[in-house]
C-alpha cells in the first residue's frame, strides 16, 4: 500500500503545511522570544573580554564541546552522554527533514538523498535504538541507583527535570519509531530490517492489513513527534536543559589564563574609584559567569570532587550555579514582569549564597578541571569575596592575618627585620641578601611561610643546602621581600594584593637575575600568573628535575629504605600550572623508590586544606579536617611516606597524621627536603 | 548622639625580642612596630554600630605622635566622622593621669553623650584612664563592659564578671564606658576602605591649643613614677609532656592548676 505522507493529510478540515507552519512559527517565535530575555540578562551584566584566541577556543570547542573531552571522567555516566550527545547531532539531520515534511511529502535536505540518503536514514535507525536504550538505562540508573551527585540539597523541585527531558527525548524516539515503523509495515519490504532496525521493530507491533490504522499510526506518529520536539526546544531554556544549547558557547568562552584571577571589573582603570567592589548581585557577575549558570546540567561533578564538600563545609560548587540559575530565573523572568516586594526580597550574595559558602572555598580548583563544560567558581568565589571584604564582613579568623600583611609583609606578625633570619641556622655557608644593582643566577623567593614558620623553615634551609651544593649562584631578598599575595588576592583584598606584590616587583625590577625560584607553589603561581609584570620564575621541583638531568646530582635511597612513596600534587603546581611530571621524575630517580599513585592525583588531586592564610581560616562545620581524608586515601594504598611539593600541604598533612593517630605509620615530607636528605 | 572614642597606639610586642632600655625604666621601642591598642579596636567598632543604630557623630581621639595616622585613619574607615591626633614632645613620660587630663580638656569643649575606650591598653595594662577621665569630666563610667544599648539618654549596659557572671546595669548619659574584648565583631578594613577616607584632614592639635597648663602633662604631669622594668627571671627549662592526647591534656590542665592560672 501506499502511505498516507503527513502533509497531504489535512488535520480538522485544515491543509496540512498550514498546521505545520502554524507550529514552526509559534515554536520558533516563543523560543526567540525566552531565548532574547534569557541573553538579555548577558547584557546587563559586567564586561569580560572572551574573544581573543579565536583559533584556541575553537578548537576548544572542538575538543570539549564536541568531542566531549572531558566526559569519560566518569566512564559510565561520560560515555552515556557521550552515545545521547552523538545521537543528539545525528539525529538533528532527521529533526530537520521531518519538519520539512510537514510542508511536503518529498522534502530532503540537499545530498541527503540517493545512496547517501539511504545510508543515513539506517544510521538514524540505529541511533535511535542506542538513544532510546539510553534514555532508559539513565532513568533506570537515576531512579534506581540515585547517585549522590545528582541531589540539590537545600533546594526542591530540580530532580524531576531530568526525568522530563529524559521522558521527552524517548517520545521523540518512541514517535520517530511509530511514523517510520507504519511506513515499513505497510511498504511491505521487511528483508530490509537490518538496515532499519528501529523501524522494523515498531512495525512488529503494527497490523499489516490494515491501511486505516497504518496511516493513522504514520500521520499521527509525524504530528506527536513535531509536538514533542518543539515542546523539548522549548523546555531547555526554561530549565537545568538549556545546557543543551549553551554550553558548546560556554567551552568556545571559557577562561584560557589558568592559574590567576579576573581583575575587579574588565575595563576599568581604578577599580578603587568603583562604587563597588566586587559581586553582590547577579548583573555583578560578568556575563560570562552568567552564561555559566545557565549552562550547568546538574550533573554535580564539581561537588563530588570538592574537598570542602567531602568534609561537610557548607560549600557545594554546583548549588552556587543552580541557586544562582533559580534566581536568574526568579528575578529576570519570562513573562512576569510585576516587581516584588523588596523588603521580602533575598540577596543573592549573602542569602541565597552564604558567607559560609564563601569563605568554605581553598580555590585548588577541583571544580573547575573537573567541570565537563569549563564552568569557572574561583573567580566567582574571589568577585563575591571582594564585597564581602569591602563590607568589612571577614571572618575573625582571617582578619588577624590579612592585617599582619598590610602591617608587617607577613601573616605571621614577625617583625621585617628577621625576614632572613633562618639563614642563621645554616653552618656550612652564607645566604647572600641581594642588594640593590646586584646579579645573581638565582633568586630564591622564600615567602612568608619560608621565612618565619619554623617547620616550613627547614624546608627554606634543606632548598638552599640543595643550591650550594650544587654551586649554583642564588641569593635572597632578605627584608626587602613581602608575603608573596597569593591568598590575599585570592580572599579577595584586591588592595592589599597590589600593595604586596607591588612592593615585590619594585624589589624584583632593582635587582639582576636569571630567574626566581620557589619552593611554595602559592608564590610561584602569583609571580607566575598574577603580578603584572613578567618574571621567569620556576619551582624547586622544576629546578631540581633541571639538576638531575644535566646528571650533576645523584641521589640514593638511603633515607627512604624501601619504604612505600607516594606523591600529593598539590593545587596550585598541578591542576592551576600543570605540573604533575617533574617531581615525579625527580622521586623516581631516587634509586629503588617503592613509588604508589593514590587513586586521587594529578588533576583529581585532593586539597589538603589550603595553603597561606587559609592555614588560619576556622571552620566550624567541617566533620573531618581535609588533610584527615587525604592521609587515608595514603593510607589506602599502603603508602608510608606522603611526598609533597608544598609547604601547606606539608603542615596540614603532618598535622592529620598525629590527629588521626597514625605517627609512625607514615611521613609526610616535601620533595625538597626528600632530595636534601636523599644527596650526600 | 556625640561619641568620642578615645584610642591608644601602643607597640606590638607580640613576636619582637624584648630588651630594657638603659634607663632601666622603659622598654626598647625603636625597633618595636606600633599599632592600634586591641582593646580600643572594639570600642571604635561599637561606636560605629551605635552610630549606625540611632544615629549620631563618632569623633576619635589619640595622644599619640604623627605616625599613629594609618590607625587615626583606619578609625575613619571603620565609621569615624571626624579623628583628632594631640601630641606635643611635653607629653612624652606621662601616666594615666597625665593623658587623661589631657583628654578631659580636649573632650570639655565639645559636645560628647558617650565617651568609649578600651578596659587596658596592651602595653601598660594600668586600666587607669577610662575612670579618671570619667571623674575629671565629673560623668559615671564602667570598666569590662560586654555589651552595650542606648536608649532614651540612658546607656543599659552588661559587664562580664568572674566566673561567668552578667551584671546588667544602667547610666545616665553622658557616661564613660571602658569595653571589654569581645562585645562585637570589628569589621575588616580594607585598603580600599581607608583609601577612601584619604581626604579626611586629620588634625594635629598640640597641648596650647587645648589650653592646658605644661605642668600638668608628660612627665611632670604624671603622679606615678616607673622605677624599674625588667626582664622575667630565665626558668628552669621546660617540660615536655608525653602520652596519649588525653593523658597530656589532663597533665597540662593540672599544671596549670598548679601554677595558679585556671581556677
Amino acid at each position: 500500500m501506499n502511505i498516507l505522507k503527513p502533509a497531504d493529510a489535512p488535520i480538522l478540515g485544515a491543509p496540512a503545511p498550514a498546521i505545520a507552519f502554524i507550529i514552526l512559527f509559534l515554536s520558533v517565535a516563543f523560543f526567540c522570544y525566552v531565548m532574547f530575555r534569557r541573553l538579555d540578562v548577558l547584557r546587563k551584566a559586567a564586561p569580560d573580554p572572551r574573544f581573543s584566541n579565536i583559533s584556541t577556543r575553537l578548537l576548544r570547542a572542538l575538543m570539549y564541546g564536541f568531542g566531549q573531552w572531558r566526559q569519560p571522567r566518569y566512564l559510565g555516566a561520560g560515555i552515556l552522554h557521550i552515545l545521547l550527545f552523538a545521537g543528539f547531532m545525528i539525529l538533528s539531520l532527521r529533526s530537520l527533514t521531518l519538519i520539512g515534511r510537514g510542508f511536503s511529502p518529498t522534502f530532503h535536505i540537499p545530498f541527503l538523498t540517493g545512496s547517501v540518503g539511504f545510508a543515513y536514514e539506517s544510521l538514524k535507525d540505529y541511533t535511535v535504538i542506542v538513544v532510546l536504550i539510553v534514555c532508559l538505562v539513565a532513568i533506570v540508573r537515576r531512579a534506581v541507583f540515585h547517585p549522590k551527585r545528582y541531589d540539590h540539597p537545600g533546594t526542591a523541585g530540580h530532580e524531576y527535570e531530568a526525568y522530563v527531558i529524559l521522558g521527552l527525548v524517548s517520545a521523540l524516539m518512541i514517535t520517530d519509531m511509530i511514523h517510520d515503523g507504519s511506513a515499513y509495515r505497510a511498504s511491505g519490504v521487511c528483508g530490509e530490517y537490518h538496515w532499519f532496525p528501529a523501524a522494523a521493530f515498531a512495525s512488529v507491533f503494527m497490523p499489516s492489513n490494515d491501511p486505516a490504522t497504518l496511516n493513522f499510526l504514520h500521520v499521527g506518529g509525524y504530528w506527536a513527534h513535531i509536538l514533542f520536539f518543539f515542546g523539548l526546544l522549548n523546555y531547555l531554556p526554561i530549565s537545568k536543559h538549556f545546557h543543551v544549547i549553551t554550553a558548546i558557547p560556554n567551552v568556545f568562552f571559557s577562561n584560557l589564563n589558568k592559574g590567576t584571577i579576573k581583575p575587579v571589573r574588565y575595563g576599568t582603570v581604578d577599580w578603587m574609584e568603583l562604587d563597588q567592589c566586587g559581586v553582590s548581585d547577579l548583573t555583578g557577575f560578568t556575563w560570562k559567569h552568567i552564561l555559566d549558570f545557565y549552562s550547568c546540567a546538574d550533573c554535580g561533578r564539581c561537588s563530588d570532587n570538592c574537598p570542602a564538600n567531602t568534609v561537610g563545609r557548607a560549600l557545594s560548587p554546583k548549588m552556587i550555579s543552580v541557586k544562582a540559575r533559580d534566581y536568574a530565573y526568579e528575578n529576570f523572568p519570562v513573562f512576569d514582569k510585576t516587581s516584588k516586594d523588596p523588603a521580602h526580597e533575598k540577596r543573592l550574595v549573602g542569602d541565597i549564597i552564604t558567607e559560609q559558602e564563601i569563605w568554605a572555598c581553598t580555590t585548588c580548583g577541583a571544580c573547575e578541571a573537573e567541570c565537563p563544560i569549563f564552568i569557572e567558581y574561583i573567580d566567582k568565589i574571589v568577585d563575591m569575596r571582594r564585597y564581602l571584604i569591602d563590607r568589612g564582613e571577614v571572618p575573625q579568623s582571617l582578619q588577624k592575618p590579612l592585617q599582619q600583611i598590610k602591617k608587617k609583609g607577613n601573616a605571621y606578625g614577625a617583625m621585617k627585620s628577621k625576614r632572613a633570619a633562618w639563614t642563621k641556622d645554616l653552618e656550612e655557608f652564607q645566604v647572600h641578601i641581594l642588594a640593590e644593582g646586584e646579579h645573581s643566577d638565582l633568586l630564591f623567593f622564600v615567602d612568608s611561610c619560608g621565612s618565619f614558620d619554623p617547620r616550613i623553615q627547614e624546608i627554606a634551609k634543606s632548598f638552599a643546602r640543595i643550591m650550594a651544593r650544587n654551586k649554583l649562584d642564588f641569593a635572597i631578598l632578605g627584608q626587602e621581600e613581602n608575603d608573596s599575595g597569593n591568598e590575599v588576592r585570592r580572599l579577595g583584598e584586591e588592595g592589599l594584593f597590589e600593595q604586596v606584590s607591588g612592593r615585590n616587583i619594585e624589589a624584583f625590577k632593582a635587582r639582576n637575575f636569571e630567574e626566581i625560584v620557589a619552593f611554595d607553589p602559592h608564590a610561584f603561581n602569583a609571580i607566575k600568573n598574577d603580578y603584572p609584570e613578567p618574571f621567569k620564575v620556576i619551582h624547586s621541583s622544576q629546578l631540581i628535575y633541571r639538576l638531575l638531568s644535566h646528571g650533576v646530582m645523584s641521589l640514593n635511597g638511603e633515607y627512604l629504605g624501601g619504604r612505600v612513596v607516594t606523591y600529593h600534587d598539590p593545587c596550585y603546581l598541578g591542576r592551576h600550572n600543570g605540573i604533575y611530571e617533574e617531581p615525579r621524575r625527580v622521586l623516581k630517580s631516587i634509586p629503588g623508590i617503592q613509588y604508589q599513585e593514590m587513586t586521587r592525583s594529578f588533576s583529581r588531586s585532593f586539597c589538603c586544606s589550603g595553603g597561606g592564610l587559609l592555614l588560619w581560616y576556622e571552620n566550624e562545620e567541617e566533620k573531618e579536617r581535609m588533610g584527615e581524608r587525604r592521609v587515608k586515601m595514603a593510607m589506602e594504598i599502603g603508602a608510608q611516606v606522603i611526598v609533597t611539593a608544598c609547604p601547606f600541604c606539608l603542615i596540614n598533612i603532618e598535622d592529620a597524621i598525629k590527629t588521626t593517630g597514625n605517627e609512625g605509620k607514615i611521613e609526610v615530607i616535601d620533595l625538597v627536603e626528600l632530595i636534601d636528605r636523599s644527596t650526600s | 548622639m556625640n561619641i568620642i572614642v578615645c584610642m591608644k597606639w601602643t607597640p606590638d610586642t607580640s613576636e619582637a625580642d624584648l630588651t630594657v632600655s638603659t634607663t632601666a625604666k622603659d622598654i626598647k621601642k625603636d625597633d618595636l612596630d606600633y599599632d592600634m591598642n586591641d582593646w580600643d579596636r572594639f570600642a571604635i567598632e561599637e561606636a560605629a554600630q551605635i552610630k549606625e543604630k540611632v544615629g549620631g557623630k563618632v569623633t576619635v581621639v589619640s595622644l599619640a605622635p604623627e605616625e599613629s595616622e594609618d590607625m587615626l585613619r583606619e578609625c575613619l574607615a571603620r565609621g569615624a566622622d571626624e579623628a583628632f591626633q594631640i601630641w606635643s614632645d611635653q607629653m612624652e613620660g606621662g601616666d594615666g593621669y597625665a593623658m587623661a587630663s589631657v583628654l578631659s580638656q580636649f573632650i570639655k569643649g565639645r559636645p560628647h553623650d558617650l565617651i568609649l575606650t578600651g578596659t587596658l591598653a596592651e602595653d601598660d595594662g594600668a586600666g587607669q584612664l577610662g575612670g579618671m577621665l570619667a571623674a575629671m569630666l565629673d560623668i559615671p563610667s564602667a570598666t569590662l563592659v560586654s555589651k552595650i544599648e542606648i536608649k532614651d539618654q540612658k546607656a543599659s549596659f552588661v559587664r562580664e564578671l568572674e566566673g561567668g557572671l552578667y551584671e546588667s546595669m544602667e547610666m545616665d548619659l553622658p557616661c564613660l564606658i571602658a569595653v571589654a574584648t569581645g562585645l562585637n565583631e570589628p569589621r575588616f578594613v580594607s585598603i580600599r576602605a581607608v583609601r577612601k577616607v584619604t581626604s579626611i584632614e586629620i588634625p594635629n592639635v598640640g597641648i596650647d591649643e587645648i589650653g592646658i597648663d605644661v605642668g600638668k602633662v608628660g612627665q611632670s604631669g604624671a603622679r606615678v613614677e616607673i622605677e624599674q622594668v625588667s626582664l622575667p627571671p630565665e626558668g628552669e627549662g621546660a617540660e615536655i609532656i608525653k602520652g596519649k592526647p588525653e593523658e597530656a591534656a589532663a597533665r597540662l590542665a593540672e599544671i596549670l592548676k598548679e601554677k595558679g592560672a585556671i581556677g
